[in-house]
Order: C-alpha cells, then structure tokens, then sequence
C-alpha cells in the first residue's frame, strides 16, 4: 500500500519540480525584473528571512479562519437537522440556499468589517456566513439521501422520528456533510484574506498582500501567498482524513479495491 | 409551483427579521443623534421610523437599499460616474471577457487531460491541490504585475476572473467527459471509432450536464474574481470599486447597494445558464 | 445446522394472538393508487384468513399487487377500502408493538454497522438492553449460518450472505410473524437452492407465520403450506392451492409428482389469470 502512494506521488511531484526548474532557469535567461516575477530562489530566500512576519500574518488570519469555519459549519448542521422536521421550510429554505451560493458573499467583507471591528471577529464572520450554506444545503440533501428501503425497514421497527434520525439519516448523510467541510476550508480561508483587503490591524495574510503589492515587493507576495497555500492544503488534508476514518464504508472508497 | 409559498414565507420571514434588526441595531445612534441635536421628547414610534431612515446606518432598511438601487440604476445618468449602471456594465464586461477565457482554456485542458493519459497523472493532482490555494490571494498581485507591462482597465481583471472560473470548469468537464459508461465506450471500440469520434459522438454530448453545472459555478466564480480584482486598483470603476468607495466613506447604504448589484449581476448569469441547460438538456433526453 | 431449541425469553409488549388464532385476517380489502396516467387498482376485494403457523405464498406477475397486499399488512401502505387484523390488532396497532419482521428484496443492511450490529438494529431501537442483545445477535447469527461473520462489514460479504443476515435481523426480536418480500431474487440459483432449504428448516423450528411474496413456481409450492395465486389488472386472488407436504422434506421432493402436480396447478393458474397486453 504505501509502494503504490509513492507512485502515485511521483507524476505530480515529477511535473512540478520540472515546472519550478523552468521558472527559475527561464526568469534568470531572460533577465526578468524580479519585481514582475521573482524566481523560486528568491522567493525561497524571503521566505527564510521573513519567518517572525509571516509567522504573526498567519496567526492573526488563522484565528478568523477557524472560528469562522467552525460556527459556520455547526450553524448550518443544526439548522439543517431543525428545518427537516418541517417540509415546508425545507422547500422554502433550499432554493433560496442553492441561490446563495450563486453570489459573490465575498462581497459582504465591508459590512462585517464595519459591524465587527478591523480584528479578526469580523474575518470570523465573513467566515460564517461563507461556509453556513454549502453546509446547509449539503446537510438537508445529505438527510433525504437514505434510502426508501432503509427508511420502511425502520418504520417496521416502529421506530420514533428521533431513532429514525440518528441510526439511519445522520449516518448516511455524513458523506455529504463531508462534502461541505471539505468546500468550506477552501471558502472560509477566501473569506478570511479577502476581508483584510477592506481592514485589519497592520497584520494578517491579507493585508501583507495588499501592502507588499502596493511597494511592489512581489517576492513577499508570493512568500504569503506559499504559506496560504500550505496552509489551505493541509486544513483540507487534515478534513478529508477525518472523512476517510469517519466514513470508511461508503462506497467511494471501497471502490479503489479495499 | 407547490415551492412558490414556502419561499415566499421565507422571504417574507427574512425581510421581517431584517426590519427589526435594522431598528435594533440602528436605534443606539439614533438616540446619540437625538442628543446631539438636543432633542428629547421623542416616541418609541419616532425613533423606529428614524432608525430606519438614518443617512449612515449600522443596518441599512430593506426599502432604504431598495431606493437607492432604484436611485443608481434609474434615477441616475447611465454615464455619470455615480450610476450602478455605469459600474454594473464595467463589471459585466470583466466577467464576460474572464468567463468565456476561462470557459474556454478549462474545456480546453480538459479535453487535453482526458485525452493525454501521462498528463492526468502529472497536472491534475495540482489541479486539484490549487482548489485548496485561496486563489484570491494572488489577485492583487497579478493585477499589479499586469500593470507592470501597462495592461491596464478591464483586462487584469478579466485575467482574474479567467483564473478563478477556469478550475471549476477544468474538473467538471473532466468528470463529464469521463461520464460515460463503459459499456459506451466498448461499443465504440466495436466499431474501431477513432479517439476523435468517441470524443465528438460520446464523451462531449455525455458531458452536457456536467458542462452547464460547471458554466454556472465558472460564471459565479469570475463575478467574484471580477468584484475582489476592482478592489485591489479601483480608479477604472466597476462594483468592486464603488464596494470599496462605500466602505472608505462610511456610506453604509452604497455598500448595500453595489453589493445587492453585484449579487443581482451573479444571479442573472446563473439564472441564464440554468434556464439554457435546462432546454438543452431536455432536448437531449437528459430530463423527462 | 445451527439450531437452537430452549425458546429465548420474550418480551410481553411485542404483539402476539393464543395458539391457533387466526394470525392474520383480510376482509374486502381495495387499494387504489392515483398515478400520473390515472388510477391504478392495485388490489380489488381482497379476503383472506391465515391461521398460525402457516406459510403462505403469494405468487402472480408483475403488476398483480402482491408486494402492495405484504406492504399493506405491514402498514406500509394504506387501504383504500376493507380491513385488515393482524394478531387482532389493526396493522398499525401491529407496528407499534413490533409484531412482524420484514425482509425486503435486497438485503438493506447499514453499510456502516457490522453484520453484529446491524441484527442488533431493531433491538437497540427496541430498547433490549446490552446483554440481551449480544446474547440475542449470537443466536441469530448462528441461526442462519453466519457465526463467525460478525465483526464483518455487509461489503464484505456475498449477496447470499448479506440476506441471511437481514433474516437474521428480521428474526432478533422474535416476532411472530414474519413478511417476506421476493428476499431471494437477486440470487443465483444454487444459493437459493440452498436458502429455501434453510428457510424451510427455519420455519419448521421456530414455528413462525410467514407470509412470502415470489415469483418462482418452484419456491412457492416448496416452501408453502398454503399458495395464493394472484392476477393482475385489478390485483385479486385467483387460485388458493393447499399443500400437505411431509414436514423435513429436502430440496430432492421437487421431483416427486406430487409436487409437479402442485406445480402444474399453481402454472396453469397463472396462466389463466395472466394478460399479455403489456
């Protein structure tokens, strides 16, 4: 098992070594000015110079991140499972639900910035309210997802609303909450960066950005965006692991040979 | 239809809910207002109706956001530099010229993926890895770069757009030209079809609900990069920019406002792809 | 043959009629379905009376409504017009105190759950508690062959497999009655061989009523002490066929002519009430 995760890992680690060398190789040739575009020794050598900065940018949008990411993906769980009981919410709220998603909620950053401070409350809250739909929608589709069989077997058992809910539609709908954690690390760290563009304390990924764009230091730039990048990566890494413990069963995974 | 109640219920619910918060929130500065002005025999139901027509609310009112859209769109010069118009059509031309290059360049390395077997294994793990990246974060920055070389006005951030609509694209397509059932594409094998008509025959009209599902995520996706880029250099106008003038000058109800455009912009784009999916796909057989 | 024979305690809620009542009692039954191209009478003047003890199979083609009259006994369904006591008891009084055990044309096990776990099912939501269920999980495994194959996941095991375990399920409370809806048509036919053979062991054993809905000639008039052969378009009763057969008989009995002639029977019947018009 793991000589063939080692494979698989050698295409991609393959090409993008591949690609670094040629950006570096290609930039040096063509003497391109490093404020257009650095090549990755420079921006390695940023990186190394600047830990205690970036060290501070990424606590400071962490912060707003996690909090964000965790009352939003709670909220919408728990409403998800209160407006199951009732149809005719359900058929109010997901349309209006999937709509949401359609919109640049990005654009709610100012607000929030004005109600809550320049701190990171306010990337929290942009947060919550990026990663509150997909989790709802996510959940009540993840709730109907059980099947008519299983659902008449537990009506034979006399089963309660109640039983029914958390032997069989919670169960079942886990692979689609999974879904919507995985889509909202990616959504709740936008949310987070994106707020700082509009105000924040002179910290944060976002703002490092914004600022080292405006004195053209680009390697600086692209010194934050690698760490937002690491960053991303392994807060979805860490999410769909929990996935593969928690929903081991579903057919998804047994169909790679398990 | 039988959704046409309950989502007008909710609607109706949350335009309640936004009034009393709107009146909520607003009400504290209503009564330093008051004190300022040295009034004070004011009632409960004056400072309700104050709060909610206050010049720089906490919490705009629903009619406030709704009049001075109204106002922008209607009641304003569609050349004068205060019109949402003005700055709507700026927006759209951004996200129209970034969607049909991402739309474009994602179909196009999709069909490359599915078509070069080395190239899957290599370039689409990143594909995937760059979904974990917040791509926004570099929107700043290849804005400036663009300036750079004095690719200025519309097109940096149609660049932006391009580069936030294309992943989607990319891997839906790449999931819908990998649709088909085995079985198909065995039988096309039966008949020695070339790559080229499996791909034309097959894979592409198998991939149509995939491509509209996709075409609706890419559209949202380039408003948002259209909206984040304005921000970043805002004197070429756009809603992005008038999102960030609002928030400059404390004017709450312009914040609302452009933002409300900016959302109606999205949902427009959406709504229009999804109404041509849903007859595309009806014609097709893929909806009863 | 893993067979066991001290009865297990039951428990008193769990509905059940006296020794040779009337387990299941059907009069005029009519259900009427409102489809998009207009009603459809699934059932029409449906009478019924199945003692204790008995197994009864319901045999007919598609369309003829013998799941919809097994979904309605289980209150699964609602009637349009007619009644139905099963134990005395209205079919949804019957539910409530957990009188039948349901098996379905597929296995239906909760992937997430281990085999054990998942014939403990009806028992957790019963509210038995911990030793009970273990001791009650061991004896249904062992009751249909599958000792040993509890910490198993239903993945894991082959589609014969995975509907033992869900008889065993249908089994673990110790209903009475026991509904069976065509539970082994997904299956080759050496496994079904092989599971009627079990089956029929089973019945004879615990002494269950079984109602037993199919669409194989062979199985019904193997397993059966009662077969009703049913017509479509409205779904009636066409024929009901009574079969004294030895009690311990092996699936070698289906060449015996007194089998074929039952066979034959139930054959000619289906034909006579089938309609070809599609």
């Amino acid at each position: 098992m793991n000589a063939r995760r080692l494979a698989d890992l050698m295409p991609p680690l393959a090409f993008g070594l591949a690609w670094l060398a040629l950006w570096e190789a290609g930039l040096r040739l063509l003497h391109v000015p490093v404020i257009i575009l650095p090549p990755p020794s420079v921006i390695a050598m940023r990186f190394t110079t600047s830990i205690p900065t970036l060290a501070a940018d990424f606590w400071q949008t962490i912060k707003g991140v996690l909090v964000g990411y965790a009352i939003g993906c709670v909220s919408g769980l728990l409403v998800a499972v209160l407006v199951d009981r009732s149809q005719f919410l359900e058929r109010g709220l997901l349309p209006l639900g999937n709509l949401v998603s359609a919109l640049p909620i990005v654009g709610i950053a100012p607000i929030m910035v004005m109600w809550f401070g320049f701190d990171w409350q306010s990337k929290a809250a942009v947060g919550v309210l990026m990663t509150f739909f997909p989790m709802l929608v996510n959940t009540v589709v993840g709730l109907w997802s059980a099947g008519a069989m299983e659902r008449d077997l537990m009506k034979t058992y006399g089963a309660s609303y109640r039983q029914t809910l958390f032997a069989l539609r919670l169960p079942a709908a886990l692979p689609f909450v999974f879904n919507a954690l995985k889509i909202n690390t990616t959504l709740a760290m936008i949310g987070a960066i994106v707020a700082e563009f509009f105000g924040t304390p002179i910290v944060g990924m976002g703002f490092r950005i914004s600022t080292e764009v405006g004195h053209l230091g680009i390697d600086m730039v692209w010194a934050t965006v690698v760490v937002a990048a690491v960053t991303g990566s392994l807060f979805y890494a860490l999410v769909a692991g929990v996935e593969r413990r928690v929903t081991f069963w579903h057919a998804s995974y047994r169909a790679r040979g398990a | 239809m039988k959704s046409a109640v309950p989502i007008a219920t909710v609607i109706l619910a949350i335009l309640a809910a936004w009034y009393v918060a709107a009146a909520l929130m607003n009400a504290p500065l209503q009564r330093d207002l008051y004190a300022n002005a040295g009034r004070t025999d004011y009632s409960t139901q004056d400072l309700i109706v104050d709060s909610l027509n206050m010049e720089r609310p906490k919490l705009p009112g629903p009619h406030q956001v709704v009049g001075e859209l109204w106002r922008l769109v209607f009641a304003t010069a569609p050349t004068s530099k205060r019109s949402l118009v003005y700055h709507g059509l700026i927006t759209l031309e951004e996200t129209l010229i970034g969607f049909l290059i991402g739309a474009g360049l994602g179909i196009g390395l999709a069909v490359l993926i599915v078509a070069v077997r080395w190239l899957e294994r290599s370039l689409m793990p990143w594909i995937v890895a760059s979904q974990m990246v917040p791509i926004i974060a570099l929107a700043p920055m290849i804005v400036v770069i663009l300036y750079q070389f004095d690719i200025t006005g519309v097109a940096p951030k149609a660049a932006i757009a391009a580069y936030l609509s294309f992943f989607p694209i990319t891997v839906g397509m790449v999931k819908g030209f990998r649709s088909p059932d085995p079985l198909q594409l065995d039988l096309m094998r039966t008949y020695s079809a070339t790559p080229l008509q499996t791909f034309l025959k097959l894979r592409a009209p198998a991939s149509a609900p995939f491509f509209f599902a996709s075409m609706k995520i890419g559209a949202a996706a380039a408003v948002v990069g259209a909206v984040v880029a304005e921000v970043t250099k805002s004197e070429d106008g756009g809603l992005g920019a008038r999102l960030l003038a609002g928030s400059y000058y404390g004017q709450t109800v312009q914040i609302w406002a452009a933002l409300f455009a900016a959302a109606a912009l999205s949902a427009a784009l959406v709504g229009i792809i999804g109404l041509i999916g849903r007859a595309a796909e009806q014609r097709m057989g893929f909806i009863p | 043959m893993g067979v066991a024979s001290t009865p297990s305690p039951v428990r008193d809620d769990v509905g059940k009629a006296p020794l040779n009542e009337v387990a299941i009692d059907i009069i005029g039954l009519s259900l009427r379905f409102d489809t998009r191209d207009g009603p459809v009478q699934a059932l029409s003047n449906i009478n019924l009376k199945v003692a204790r003890g008995e197994f009864v199979s319901f045999i007919g083609p598609s369309g003829c409504g013998k799941t919809t009259l097994l979904r309605a006994v289980a209150d699964l369904e609602t009637p349009t017009s007619g009644a139905i006591r099963v134990n005395g008891m209205s079919p949804h009084e019957a539910r409530a105190k957990r009188a039948y055990g349901y098996v379905f044309q597929a296995p239906a096990l909760y992937p997430w759950r281990t085999v054990a776990s998942n014939i403990a099912l009806p028992l957790e939501i019963m509210g038995f508690d911990k030793t009970e269920r273990e001791a009650r999980v061991k004896k249904g495994l062992d009751l249909v062959n599958l000792g040993g194959f509890g910490n198993k996941f239903p993945w894991q095991l082959s589609g014969g497999m995975q509907q033992r375990a869900s008889i065993a399920r249908a089994l673990s409370f110790d209903p009475d009655l026991l509904l069976m809806d065509e539970p082994f048509g997904a299956l080759d036919e050496i496994v079904r061989d092989m599971l009627n053979q079990q089956l029929l062991t089973l019945w004879e054993v615990t002494g269950k009523t079984v109602l037993f809905v199919t669409h194989s000639i062979p199985e019904a008039v193997f397993l059966s002490t009662h077969i009703l052969v049913m017509s479509p378009r409205p779904g009636r009763i066409f024929d009901v066929i009574e079969c004294n057969f030895p009690r311990d008989r092996q699936l070698e009995f289906r060449e015996t002519p007194e089998f074929m002639a039952i066979a034959n029977r139930v054959r000619h019947g289906l034909r006579q009430g089938h309609s070809y018009d599609g």
